[in-house]
């Protein structure tokens, strides 16, 4: 079916001579990690391991009030220690960043006022770690405490004090309202219409490593950091900007990360700090957080309530939904206008849903700040969705799989809310994990107390819209061949582990037809690498991927050139292949790959590409239509099957089988090992995982460590069968999607509905723990519903709503003018 | 805020311990953890840390062929031990077994919780060759993994046992 689909139009996406299908010698294969080696035995330098001489040690003095007004703040008596260096407060830093053109609304070190406890308000710079950690309590810091805004609830209600100046009204970050055809039309003509509340906790990313950046000037002006980011362009961007230095002038290595999900893909404060530090006192500065403070700088899942509702005809069929979410957003704006977008942009993709009302709103609250976590605002709504379609089905008395079955979105579409899907491989999905977990014969006939549920989701393969607004590409990469036969990769990508670099050099050796393993990757260095804009948004395979297909197919000319010219050959008889360039009509007739790039040399200068990529134009036209095109989907099902203790209501989940529609494994490996880590936090995020707070004790964080914070252990962790769906996708490098983030997202809902086929209670709030399910194995006791969950989603002013009319109602993806509106 | 002041600075002790094979002698401050003298010291940074607290297994180390969490132990606790870190594995340049599997089924991700797994599950085989998957599980129940859902790891412990069995 791939053949017959075009690729979808605009951008400098190129994927030049090799196309999906074509048998391949590097990609598609298991190979380990270009890196592996380095990671087994120790030699991975991550950035707490870096050591600089004369190296001087930084910390933070964070907030211990959750809102408070800065009195004074006295360093004196911290200065005064022996062995302190430098100390530095907001004032020295004065410049906003954030990481969203829209929410510039950090600053280094808290300026006015701390927002929430773990808010850095000064900073210290010493000899070594324990002088600067005594030093930090020596500071003399008075606050003064403000009211505090505890969640959604006092956010929507609490206009005054306001935790920033700007956003929509009060506390009110942002909201969105977007309306794509006659949702209420649409509830009219349904045969069945449910509406749920439905509530998922927050909870964070907690990478094993902590963050950690060093910091070096030199005393010909430049600035070096070396930090655990997965965006170091982005800090690049953030330094520069508040420390009034030019962006020549510094330089961002992105270290190797212990681990990302998201959580380092903000610029942060401790970056901005021992960077200022470097420059003050002429000496490299590091910073490691403790495990307490990974907790504090958090960006992770949002808290977020919803209200869906939703219309079906007797089979099933979607006549309109209308999604409500509200996000407890934490102190500062960090992700959270696109999160809040996210939370309502990707329902469409899985589903034919031929109207939808998406309102959403963002607040502010006295809490660390929420951003992005692995699958970015859409884990909650897509939970929601299919909870809700789990008991539509019942509703309905349909299987819950037949109904997804039945109406998928078709590939090759667009959706209502202007998102151009291209390959669709969520109905084999559903398939293979049926099959596999012999669904038919277990669902709603297992014993009481052990069930099974299914559910499905879809990501994107890279946001189609870059995060500050420009014409550039979203990734580059180059490539050098020199004489010896070495190549050498350059790009901006960040390995956080999921082996970005390792597609780099697989997809530069199949098509010189040289092994991934003699080339030399160079990644993450805003100094010596062309921009990517980062390892978040899944982006990194199908945009990294694409620009290196570029550059290596633009080698691979110049080199055939220069061997066609020399074994009087035409150009396209010359085959790279086991690191030799050869005629294919006698493959005894050609030369070594080093002995053609020397040729090519000769003919050419020397061998130095380019390749970048730009992802195709969506055809959303509208305010927030940047937020949900990507180029490609990928799209996952799961079936999970647990028990749940009838006594304590504790769920055991036995075992997972999920099939994952990934276009085209680039190292099938790394894929599984993909989807089973998403698996395996999903798993977290579904039964135990939550990042909570003590309202009534000051917003103090009730679990910020390792041990407090439960996370899935061997013991938690269940078996995992796996299946790739190979449809490649037009668009993708070898027509390769996404595999990082998308398959975390079924497993949530999966969970909740077989609690449900197990002792026929519903537990509408994430996580689905030991106690709501007793408690509502309880309520069921007693003649009740049987449900845990929140009963009402508060009341909001949402505005107007931007009308934009569905393309199979005539939309050319722009909204209505108000005249338009009036009729 | 209180007051807090600078404990005056303690005499460096000096540790004798054997790493990785090698003797060494080195003047530590007597309240720096094996973690800290690895890591900040001996300038071994293969041994990683993510909580500092006993919590996450991180940091396992082996002294005297135990797994031990390399942040809850000072360093003078280990006077005249035998402490093993993941750069002491491989037998010159040839891998361990472990490392080897660990490499090629992709068990390491980040690679950051990796040395504390490969000695945790050395010790495992030192004392049982043919572990069974709950044994494993059991095992390494105390090493967190954030990326791989342990289930290559498990993987990977297994060729590396039955290669080392002599299995083909």
């Amino acid at each position: 079916m791939s053949a017959k689909r075009s690729q979808n139009d605009g951008g400098a996406s190129s994927r030049g001579s090799h196309r999906a299908g074509e048998p391949t010698r590097v990609v598609g294969k298991p190979l380990r990690k270009v890196d592996a080696t380095d990671k087994v035995t120790g030699k991975t330098l991550f950035a707490d391991d870096l050591v600089r001489p004369r190296m001087l040690y930084c910390k933070l003095l964070r907030s211990h009030l959750p809102h408070a007004t800065i009195k004074n703040i006295d360093l004196g008596p911290a200065l005064a220690m022996e062995g302190v260096v430098a100390g530095l407060t907001g004032a020295e830093m004065p410049i906003q960043f954030g990481i969203l053109p829209v929410s510039q609304d950090e600053h280094a070190l808290a300026l006015d006022k701390a927002r929430f406890i773990g808010d850095p308000i000064a900073a210290i710079c010493a000899e070594d770690e324990e002088t600067a950690e005594a030093a930090i309590h020596a500071i003399k810091v008075e606050l003064e405490p403000l009211p505090t805004i505890t969640g959604i609830e006092d956010g929507i209600k609490i206009d005054e004090p306001r935790i920033h100046d700007y956003g929509t009204r009060g506390n009110v970050h942002k909201v969105v309202n977007l309306q794509f055809g006659d949702v209420e039309a649409g509830f009219a003509e349904a045969d069945h219409v449910r509406d749920d509340v439905i509530f998922f906790e927050g909870n964070t990313h907690l990478p094993m490593e902590q963050h950690a950046s060093l910091a070096e000037w030199s005393a010909d002006r430049k600035l070096t950091l070396w930090s655990s980011t997965q965006t170091p362009h982005y800090v690049h961007r953030a330094l520069a900007k508040v420390l009034e230095m030019p962006a020549a002038r510094v330089r961002v290595i992105a270290c190797p990360n212990g681990g990302g999900f998201g959580g380092k893909s903000d610029p942060f404060n401790h970056e901005i700090v021992v960077a200022k530090f470097a420059m003050m006192t002429g000496r490299p500065v590091k910073v490691t957080l403790t495990r307490e403070e990974v907790f504090y700088c958090h960006r992770g899942r949002h808290p977020v309530l919803m209200r869906i509702k939703t219309g079906v005809k007797k089979d099933g069929a979607i006549t309109g939904m209308h999604f409500q979410s509200a996000l407890d957003g934490g102190a500062y704006g960090s992700y959270g206008v696109a999160s809040t977008f996210y939370t309502g942009a990707l329902q469409t993709v899985t589903y034919k849903i031929p109207r939808y009302h998406f309102q959403g709103i963002r607040l502010f609250t006295n809490k660390a700040p929420c951003g992005p976590k692995r699958g970015h605002g859409t884990p909650q709504p897509r939970h929601a969705l299919e909870v809700q379609l789990d008991k539509i089905a019942e509703d309905l008395k349909m299987d819950p799989a037949e109904i997804r079955l039945k109406h998928l979105t078709p590939p090759d579409s667009v959706t209502a809310n202007y998102l151009k899907i291209g390959s669709m491989g969520l109905g084999e999905c559903i398939r293979k994990v049926v099959a596999g977990s012999d669904w038919k014969n277990k669902h709603r006939k297992l014993p009481y107390g052990r069930g099974v549920g299914i559910a499905c989701s879809s990501y994107l393969s890279g946001a189609g819209l870059p995060i500050y607004w420009n014409h550039m590409p979203h990734s580059g990469v180059q490539l050098k061949l020199d004489r010896s036969g070495g190549v050498a990769v350059f790009c901006g990508s960040t390995d956080i582990g999921q082996g970005s670099d390792s597609v780099l050099a697989y997809v530069v050796a199949e098509v010189l037809g040289i092994d991934p393993f003699d080339i030399r990757v160079v990644t993450a260095d805003t100094d010596l690498t062309p921009v990517d804009l980062g390892s978040y948004s899944s982006r990194v395979t199908l945009m990294t991927g694409n620009a290196a297909l570029q550059a290596a197919e633009r080698a691979r000319e110049l080199v055939a050139k220069a061997v066609a010219e020399k074994l009087e050959a035409k150009v396209n008889d010359i085959v790279f292949a086991d690191g030799r360039v050869f005629r294919a009509s006698n493959p005894d007739e050609g030369y070594s790959f080093a002995k053609a790039v020397q040729y090519a040399e000769a003919k050419f200068g020397t061998i130095g590409t380019v390749g970048s990529y730009t992802p195709p134009r969506s055809p959303g036209r509208f305010k927030g239509a940047g937020v949900g095109p990507s180029p490609a989907y990928s799209y996952s099902a799961a079936v999970v099957e647990l028990d749940v203790d009838p006594d304590t209501g504790a769920p055991q989940v036995h075992k997972i089988w999920i099939g994952h529609d990934i276009g085209k494994s680039i190292n099938p490996l790394l894929v599984e090992g993909q989807v089973e880590g998403s698996v395996y936090m999903g798993l977290g995020e579904a039964i135990m995982e939550e990042m909570v707070y003590r309202e009534n004790r000051n917003m103090v964080h009730k679990i910020p460590s390792m041990l407090e914070y439960k996370s899935p252990t061997t013991f938690e962790m269940c078996d995992v069968e796996t299946y790739l769906i190979e449809d490649p996708d037009p668009n993708g490098p070898f027509g390769a999607k996404e595999a990082g983030q998308g398959p975390l997202l079924p497993i949530m809902p999966a969970v909740a509905n077989a609690v449900y086929d197990a002792v026929g209670v519903r537990i509408d709030e994430i996580p689905v723990t030991a106690e709501k399910i007793r408690r509502a194995m309880r309520d069921k006791e007693r003649g009740r519903e049987g449900r845990f969950g929140p009963t009402k989603f508060p009341d909001v002013d949402w505005g107007d709503p931007l009308v934009v009319p569905p393309p199979w109602e005539g939309g050319d993806g722009k909204p209505l003018e108000e005249e338009a509106l009036k009729k | 805020m209180s007051d807090h002041r600078v404990i005056p600075e303690p005499p460096k002790t000096v540790l004798h311990m054997k790493v990785n094979g090698v003797r060494i002698e080195e003047a530590i401050r007597p309240h720096k953890t094996l973690l800290e003298v690895l890591r900040e010291d001996l300038l071994l940074t293969g041994t990683k840390h993510g909580c500092e607290l006993g919590e996450c297994g991180t940091c396992a180390v082996l002294v005297d062929g135990e797994p031990v969490l390399s942040c809850l132990v000072l360093g003078v606790a280990c006077q005249g031990k035998s402490v093993e870190t993941v750069e002491g594995m491989a037998n010159g340049p040839e891998l361990h077994p472990l490392q080897e599997a660990f490499a090629e089924l992709g068990a390491a991700q980040c690679g950051y919780c990796t040395p504390g797994f490969l000695l945790t599950a050395k010790e495992l085989l030192d004392r049982d060759p043919d572990p069974s998957r709950e044994t494993m599980i059991a095992a390494l129940a105390g090493n967190l993994c954030r990326c791989t859902g342990y289930l290559k790891i498990y993987e990977a412990i297994e060729l590396a046992a039955a290669r080392m069995r002599g299995v083909k």
